[in-house]
């Protein structure tokens, strides 16, 4: 049972290392054959309140005098919350009931506490005691027992003799969570999620609208240099606004066509120099709604990734790794910026199926 | 009542030694009926007069158990009022900015408890405050436990115990932040939305079953809740019940000190002088966050407006306990993601999710580590000074700094306005400080250490500098140190000391890997130390 690392002899000058029959390997600890010996308590020395009568009775009095003002507390606790009406749509009478009947509450229990706290420290007897410690684990004779119970259990119902019970209950027991897991499936609907990741509600020649307004926006409010928040005019009627909501938003920004460098195949994305991009971060999904207009940058709050319009959205800085997807766009007869398509590619953060 | 205040040196309870005296007679009658029926007299015999011993860091640990009090009596009283649903209403309470906007049933009724309920915004910040304050005394009192090396055995189990705790409290706080579905708990949603479907494999799927469907759906509210108020309570409740079943099982650590030995606890009695003091405490704590709760708003909920995928306000920020895993994901450089036959892998997402992982299982298994390093299986009850350990206080202070960098990572929005410095400037200096950080606080620590200990041992050998500058009759100037009584010098030469491990072959001859590996990090841990001053030191010190 004694374990030995084998590189050092001494014995510890513990209690708890040398219980009988046993001795417990110290590892590499080293224990001086000369240290010091413990010189034990020092003497107790006595406090104002143990000698002068006049400073208990004082010690008495703060007390005495904490319990009481806790008293007041709790009165004043009640009145405030009977005097100090929360009256509807003033925001003030919210702000002085909370701090009438809190202060109330913490002037009821503060002073409990450092009543309490003087009085165990300045006039309850104080004694230093010490109680041995014993070992952690049981006597030899206990231990002994106990793992006779095993013996018996084992042997009684021939636990690890019958194998063929052993192991099939072993088995049996194992799967039987699994109805469990199974039973979690439904937490969602059906229906395969990634299809649902990869296509929006924006489609050919649905308008570009205001958030959260809904009107729709002529080519010609896009001023030079103006950012607009946009979500798709049938956003309205779709059968659950927060989820399209959360995947279509989109910010409308108008540069200078020049300023614009359009890769191949995007050449009719934009309307005069009138750009949309789906404003959810790649990253992790956060809105990205701060644009810098002198530098045409897109910032996002959440964790700093920076997008450059002028180069179709391209990541210039922070963790995200994809441009936002662009949104096609032109306009419609009325003049209204509509989509020419959906997103070409899944808005968002990146999983697992994205490219597939 | 101040009369006898001897040393006495109490070692059993024992009977019959103290009169009951006038004014006990009722508490005598309970009492006998009560163990008439229960027995309790056994537990009481056993508990009544267990010592603690006395030091302020003893309380870190405390303040975490009255602070999750204040957190199930103030919690209690929201959910009589809150509405964990998404349904949409329209706002009709109180206040004005918000009326007639659609909003869920769950922002909505937290309106109400906030302006309709008196007493109702005092709950929701007493159950904040008390939050925050309770993952972050659990952080603290952890902290003192890894430096004072009171994770030895028997405590290693302990220790783990107090980790899931620390993990769990982390929980419930992230789970009940959500719960007002506020713009802000939404984008913090939407961000461990992105995180989750940035999982390889299981991503997608865990996500579209979290959420019932896709982001934000109509059930993560009252799933949240659900975990929020049952689940994870429980689990805290009972895993705080083993943490202090243990810790009165192992009995409390003491710091070295006169009449202190590894097999004696030295202190003050549970009744009454600890229970006054513990409970006084209680009531200080909980007073604390009531008065905190009374004068500083916290979360104003009713600024933020209601769950929108599509605002967001700059500057931000989660509770602070999350920060540190936010600002790992900051800290990532562009690009992080590739392919893989047509899957994609977000690396992004998936280095900081492994380090955060890596670094809380470091935390977890240390003792282990240690113990195996040490070989010792003895165990520990007294606290060490961490100067002591001085390898194992260096890499405490690398791991509090790693995770320093981290947090303040999730500001460096903050820091870049408030410094007037650049973003990337920031993020930059943040990712060069989150690895040259820790090696130089190691590095410090460590010296610091060393540079102590060898104080310690001047100190234990000539005494105190006194500061009293004589002239020798040869002219010479010495300055007179002052002789150290032997209690003082106890608290300086009473430690543990480890050297490193001699390799030796095993029975066949062989140095087995595992025992080089050992060796090697024994002669990490040990290779620098001092050791404690002996009697002969003492001795021959005195003739020269
Ligand atoms: S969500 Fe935009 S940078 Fe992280």
């Amino acid at each position: 049972m004694a374990q030995h690392d084998g590189d050092t002899g001494a014995a510890a000058g513990s209690e708890l290392v040398k219980s009988p029959g046993r001795e417990v390997s110290p590892g590499t600890a080293v224990i001086a054959p000369d240290a010091f010996e413990n010189p034990g308590l020092p003497p107790h020395s006595d406090r104002v309140t143990d000698l002068d009568p006049k400073k208990e009775k004082e010690a008495e009095r703060v007390v005495a005098g904490m319990f009481a003002l806790s008293i007041v507390g709790t009165v004043m606790a009640i009145v405030a919350y009977i005097v100090v009406p929360i009256e509807p749509g003033d925001l003030n009478s919210t702000r002085l009931n909370n701090l009438f009947v809190g202060l109330g509450i913490a002037l009821a229990l503060i002073p409990i506490g450092i009543g309490a706290i003087h009085w165990a420290k300045n006039l309850m007897t104080y004694v230093e005691m010490t109680e041995a410690r014993h070992g952690t684990r049981g006597t030899e004779e206990t231990r002994a027992i106990a793992a006779n119970v095993f013996t018996l259990g084992n042997q009684e119902s021939g636990f690890n003799r019958r194998k063929l019970i052993r192991n099939t209950l072993i088995g049996a027991l194992a799967l039987s969570p699994l109805p469990a897991v199974v039973l979690f499936r439904d937490l969602a609907p059906a229906a395969d999620p990634v299809p649902l990741l990869k296509t929006t509600l924006w489609d050919k020649g649905i308008r570009l609208a205001k958030d959260p307004s809904g009107t729709p926006i002529k080519a010609s409010e896009v001023t030079l240099g103006s950012v607009f928040h946009v979500i798709p005019d049938n956003l309205a009627d779709a059968e659950h606004p927060l989820e399209e909501k959360a995947k279509a938003a989109v910010l409308l920004m108008r540069l200078k066509p020049e300023d614009l460098n359009v890769s191949a195949g995007r050449e009719d994305w934009n309307y005069d120099g009138i750009v949309a991009y789906s404003k959810i971060c790649t990253h992790v999904g956060c809105p990205v709604a701060l644009y810098e207009q002198h530098t045409h940058h897109l910032l996002c709050p959440c964790h700093q990734s920076q997008f450059d319009i002028t180069q179709e959205a391209a990541v210039i800085f922070g963790p995200a790794k994809r441009p936002l997807p662009q949104l096609p766009i032109t306009v419609d007869a009325e003049g209204y910026l509509v989509a020419r398509s959906d997103f070409t590619e899944p808005v968002g953060p990146s999983f697992w199926e994205r490219s597939l | 009542m101040s009369t006898a205040a001897g040393t006495a040196t109490v070692t059993e309870p024992s009977a019959n030694t103290t009169p009951p005296g006038p004014g006990m007679r009722f508490t005598g009658a309970a009492a006998n009926y009560l163990d008439e029926r229960t027995s309790i007299s056994g537990i009481v015999r056993e508990l009544g007069r267990k010592v603690f011993p006395n030091h302020w860091s003893f309380m870190l640990g405390e303040v975490a158990l009255y602070s999750f009090i204040a957190i199930l009596l103030s919690g209690t009283f929201l959910t009589f009022f809150f509405d964990p649903s998404m349904s949409h209403v329209t706002y009709e309470g109180s206040f004005v900015p918000l009326k007639g906007i659609e909003m869920s049933a769950a922002y909505a009724s937290t309106l109400d408890i906030t302006f309709d309920i008196r007493g109702g915004l005092l709950m929701r910040q007493v159950h904040h405050w008390s939050a925050l304050l309770f993952v972050a005394s659990i952080g603290l009192h952890m902290l003192r436990v890894f430096f004072t090396g009171a994770f030895r055995k028997p405590r290693e189990l302990n220790w783990v115990i107090g980790f899931v705790l620390f993990i769990l409290a982390m929980a419930e706080g992230f789970t009940g932040y959500s719960l007002p579905d506020d713009l802000l708990s939404g984008n913090g949603l939407r961000i461990i939305d992105g995180m989750v479907k940035g999982f390889p494999i299981v991503g997608t799927w865990i996500s579209y079953l979290l959420f019932g469907g896709e982001f934000p759906g109509t059930v993560i509210v009252p799933r949240l809740f659900v975990l929020h108020i049952m689940l994870l309570p429980a689990l805290l409740i009972a895993a705080l019940g083993l943490h202090l079943l243990l810790m009165v099982i192992n009995k409390h650590t003491h710091f070295a000190g006169p009449g202190r030995t590894n097999d004696n606890v030295v202190g003050v009695p549970v009744m009454p002088l600890f229970a006054a003091k513990a409970g006084g405490f209680f009531f200080v704590v909980f007073g604390v966050i009531v008065l905190i709760s009374s004068t500083f708003t916290v979360n104003p909920i009713w600024n933020y407006g209601p769950y929108d995928p599509s605002p967001v306000s700059a500057g931000t920020q989660p509770d602070w306990y999350i920060g540190f895993a936010d600002g790992a994901l900051r800290l990532i450089p562009p690009g992080w993601e590739f392919e893989l036959w047509g899957f994609t892998v977000t690396l992004s997402i998936l280095i900081p999710a492994a380090i955060l992982g890596l670094f809380l299982l470091a935390v977890a298994v240390y003792p282990f580590l240690e113990a195996w390093i040490t070989g010792d299986k003895r165990e520990h009850h007294m606290a060490e000074r961490p100067r002591n350990a001085p390898v194992r206080t260096a890499i405490g202070a690398a791991g509090v700094v790693f995770y320093g960098v981290m947090w303040a990572a999730a500001s460096s929005d903050l820091i870049a306005t408030h410094f007037m410095l650049s973003i990337e400037w920031v993020t930059h200096a943040l990712q060069a400080l989150i690895i040259l950080g820790p090696i130089f606080a190691y590095w410090m620590t460590k010296r610091i250490c060393i540079a102590l200990q060898k104080k310690d041992r001047e100190i234990a050998l000539h005494g105190y500098e006194s500061g009293r500058i004589v002239r020798l009759p040869g002219g010479e100037y010495i300055e007179v140190h002052q002789p150290l009584n032997e209690y003082d010098r106890w608290r300086l030469v009473d430690y543990v000391d480890y050297k490193p491990l001699m390799l030796r072959p095993n029975a066949r001859g062989k140095i087995s890997p595992v025992q080089r590996v050992r060796a090697i990090l024994s002669r990490w841990f040990f290779e620098d130390r001092i050791s404690p001053v002996t009697r002969r030191e003492i001795e021959s010190d005195g003739h020269h």
